[in-house]
């Protein structure tokens, strides 16, 4: 410790930061992630138009399901979403426990209210499918209710991310709740899938479903692209007003803090 | 083209129950990122900014 | 080991010092099981039949109400403080505290299911099979109940949040449990509770300690 005041050592050089973390830093994702938003929503407005005019316009007649084949094109996108979206999520939620990535927790924060309402969408669509389909709006079926169940953690998660003042401090203990929702959406399947053959041994409606044809299929991954394509726009939007958000709270604290001191 | 017409009520409710909460969610989160903006720039106009944008003006 | 068994103590001592928790739960569940045939009538045989889902049901309702002072008075008094730097691991703590909260708040209620039994007609086998079903599910339920508990510790509202997180994770001890006493499901039910019961109790003092961990850092 040869350090004297006058022969301050010069500042060493800051070792650059890998690619990925400088990705990762929230005033770079706040510059980089600009230049995604208008193309996602470009892209996202194309393929709406697209995949709208072919489930519209250019949809056959399913020989089964007849016309209610077009809800399907609403309906499957947002179940799959909500099955991504939550994917998404436990994978932010790895990222703040285990690498305490600063955008890690943003993400989480900014995808459960987008999840929530793709996931109230695939219960919706998928109740006016059900109606004229098996006659009944609901069905307590495995695939519905466990849907049901996806819905209610998403809200929990919404619930628990407004009851906390500390942000950071609430990423990591979302993170363990999410993590937690995680392993247990199998088990909930399973005993969801248990508990509906045990009361209905004869079920309404097969699982597997019938075989699509090909043109029924163009339509259906469009859209379902459009909503991917959606999500994403809205997912880095999202992210972007939570880092300004968290930006404009922190000025605020130091505004006060100033303003008491002087 | 539109088919036989049996379940237009159901399709017709899809759709719009879709759109309306889609809408909904962008401009929600539209009116998010503006009302975050506008409290950035009240603090702006208040000269609290952050020290990296301090030393520019 | 002793450490571990003076926290269990610590824990019982403080229940039952503190006074009639435990006994206002069971007074709880046992009313819960004596509205509902307010809701859906005195017909004895209907009552049997939903008497299995009745008293699962009051059982939920009456751990989600014990479940707030979990870790709430030791996060007020700084006991968790120390736990936290304690020489014995935050986990094998956390762990003491579940099985001294399964003691102070399951246990009643299966001494307590006999009432329940009485008044909503249940056969003998509907009860034994429901008390060894709620023998083999409320230490997942207190698993559970112990995340949303540690993971809500440092909010004024938690209270209200730690249910509504649980429930829905909490919904495959629910099915196995009701399933396990019914006639058509055979073992298997009670074999799943057993297996879910075992995970959940290995693995919610893990993930309850991370938490406390991190509201306290």
């Amino acid at each position: 410790m040869s350090v004297t005041p006058d022969t301050k050592p010069a500042l060493k050089p800051l070792k650059q930061p890998n690619w990925f973390s400088r990705l990762a830093h929230p005033g770079q994702f706040l510059v980089w992630s600009r230049y995604l938003i208008w193309p996602l929503a470009i892209i996202s407005a194309v393929l709406f138009a697209v995949g709208l005019w072919f489930s519209f316009f250019n949809s056959p007649d399913d020989y089964q399901m007849g016309d209610m084949v077009r809800v399907m094109y609403v309906h499957v996108p947002n179940a799959w979403l909500s099955q991504f979206v939550y994917a998404l999520m436990a994978a932010s939620a790895l990222g703040t426990l285990v690498w305490r990535h600063p955008l890690a927790d943003v993400a989480n924060k900014a995808a459960a209210p987008l999840g929530a309402v793709f996931t109230a969408l695939a219960l919706y669509t998928g109740a006016l499918w059900g109606r004229p389909t098996w006659g009944t709006f609901w069905e307590w079926d495995g695939r519905m209710t466990s849907t049901l169940v996806l819905l209610l953690i998403y809200l929990g998660i919404i619930a628990l991310w407004r009851a906390f003042d500390d942000q950071l401090k609430a990423g990591r203990i979302i993170a363990i709740v999410t993590l937690v929702g995680a392993l247990n959406i199998p088990v909930i399947k399973f005993s969801v899938d248990w508990w509906n053959t045990l009361h209905q041994p004869a079920s309404v409606f097969t699982a597997s479903g019938p075989r699509m044809p090909m043109s029924l299929l163009t339509p259906l991954l469009i859209m379902t692209l459009a909503f991917t394509a959606l999500f994403g726009l809205l997912q880095v939007v999202r992210m972007r007003t939570e880092i300004l958000r968290r930006r404009a709270d922190s000025l605020s604290r130091q505004a006060a803090l100033q303003g008491g001191g002087a | 083209m539109i088919g036989d017409g049996a379940h237009v009520e159901f399709i017709a409710w899809a759709y719009a129950g879709v759109a309306v909460l889609t809408l909904g969610l962008i401009g929600y989160v539209v009116w998010d990122l503006s009302r975050v903006k506008a409290r950035l720039a009240a603090l702006d106009k208040a000269g609290i900014r952050r020290r990296s944008e301090r030393d520019a003006q | 080991m002793s450490a571990f068994l003076a926290v269990i103590g610590r824990e019982l001592r403080l229940a039952v010092r503190a006074g009639g928790e435990a006994l206002t739960l069971v007074l709880f569940f046992v009313m819960v099981g004596v509205i509902v045939p307010f809701a859906i009538g005195p017909d004895r045989p209907q009552l049997m039949r939903l008497s299995t889902g009745i008293v699962w049901i009051a059982a939920f309702l009456s751990m989600l109400l014990g479940l707030d002072r979990l870790f709430r008075a030791d996060d007020e008094d700084g006991s968790l403080l120390l736990f936290t730097t304690s020489a014995l691991p935050l986990e094998a703590i956390v762990a003491a505290k579940l099985i001294a909260h399964w003691l102070v708040t399951a246990l009643p209620l299966l001494l307590a299911t006999p009432i329940l039994a009485l008044l909503l007609s249940m056969t003998m086998e509907q009860w034994t099979k429901t008390l060894l079903a709620l023998l083999c599910g409320t230490p997942a339920l207190t698993g559970f109940g112990a995340i949303g508990a540690a993971v809500t510790v440092g909010l004024r509202r938690g209270g209200l949040i730690a249910p509504v997180l649980i429930l829905p994770l909490a919904i495959p001890v629910m099915i196995f449990g009701v399933g396990s006493a019914d006639p058509l499901a055979g073992n298997g039910a009670t074999l799943f509770l057993i297996a879910l019961s075992l995970v959940v109790a290995v693995f919610a003092p893990f993930a309850a300690a991370l938490a406390l961990r991190s509201a306290s850092e």
